[in-house]
């Protein structure tokens, strides 16, 4: 029960730390713990696999590619953003009422009757051992067995995003290798030895 | 009282996720920072992640894993794609102001 407070308590801070941060890099840092703290939350939560791929998919890709992002765009000397802050007052009131709805939503629930386990695809045992709820084999039967039309559906997302990123991002004009290109390259290179060696 | 789990109701858990989400709602709103703004929004796929999760457990049934599984996926998919644009939208023009990038209304 402690840790679970312990836990919270990061979760919360840092993703405070993460939208109030002056400079994205320490977003960035502050959001790697608080993924490190969600991983955490799913091992006590008995979801093995996604606490793994929390790390590795979340810290390991998309928090690089934030570096990587920040790192091309501030290699400039002028900040990239113009304007302040704002809290725009509509979004704000229908934020509020969000969070007011969920809450009282929250409470209805406490009240609700006992949650009774309806389909038990394994038996809930202890975290790290083979066959239980939420352990890697539990995970890959249900994806493989029962539910492969969505995992084919990610395949496809994956595909759709990596096109559009190269058409987004990529340099199109095909680079063909000419002779001339090759002799220009080579001479480039000479004169930079020379100059290195005066 | 409904389901408890490692000593802690579903009740905090939920609350948890709702905290974070909101956490994240309010970053995508106030900042001004695209990169920051979505971080914000991985913040809310996170929440939303932590509820799935949550429910995974209290029903002892890993489809709300599995649509977990969906939403990291999903998430991967936007922030390339997102990081993508404003890597675009930055190169044409050092300085912007994210009110402005209007291209995309169609």
């Amino acid at each position: 029960m402690i840790p679970f407070w312990i836990i919270a308590a990061v979760l919360v801070i840092s993703a405070l730390w993460t939208v109030t941060a002056r400079k994205p890099i320490y977003s960035v840092v502050s959001l790697l713990l608080n993924f490190a703290a969600l991983a955490t939350t799913y091992l006590i939560l008995h979801a093995e696999f996604l606490a793994v791929m929390q790390i590795i998919v979340y810290s390991g890709a998309i928090l690089m590619l934030f570096v990587f992002v920040i790192a091309l765009l501030n290699s400039g000397i002028a900040p990239i953003v113009l304007g302040r802050d704002r809290v725009p007052v509509a979004p704000a009131a229908a934020a509020a009422l969000a969070t007011i709805a969920c809450v009282a939503t929250a409470i209805a629930a406490v009240h609700a009757p006992a949650i009774v386990p309806i389909a038990t695809h394994s038996p809930l045992g202890a975290v790290g051992r083979g066959n239980v709820f939420g352990s890697i084999g539990d995970f890959g039967q249900a994806l493989f067995l029962s539910r492969l039309l969505p995992f084919e559906i990610t395949a496809l997302i994956l595909m759709v995003a990596v096109v559009g990123v190269v058409l987004l991002a990529g340099d199109l004009t095909p680079y063909v290798p000419t002779r001339r290109r090759a002799e220009q390259a080579r001479r480039a290179l000479r004169e930079a030895i020379l100059r290195e060696g005066k | 009282m409904a389901t408890s789990f490692a000593g802690v109701p579903i009740f905090d858990y939920e609350a948890l996720a709702s905290v974070l989400f909101f956490i994240g709602l309010a970053g995508a709103i106030a900042r001004r920072n695209p990169l920051v703004m979505l971080m914000s929004i991985e913040l809310m796929f996170n929440a939303a992640n932590l509820a799935f999760i949550v429910f995974a457990r209290a029903w002892l049934n890993n489809a709300g894993q599995i649509f977990a599984f969906l939403v990291i996926t999903v998430a991967a998919a936007e922030a390339a794609i997102a990081l993508a644009i404003v890597v675009v939208v930055f190169r044409s023009a050092p300085q912007v102001n994210v009110d402005d990038v209007r291209v995309l209304h169609g």
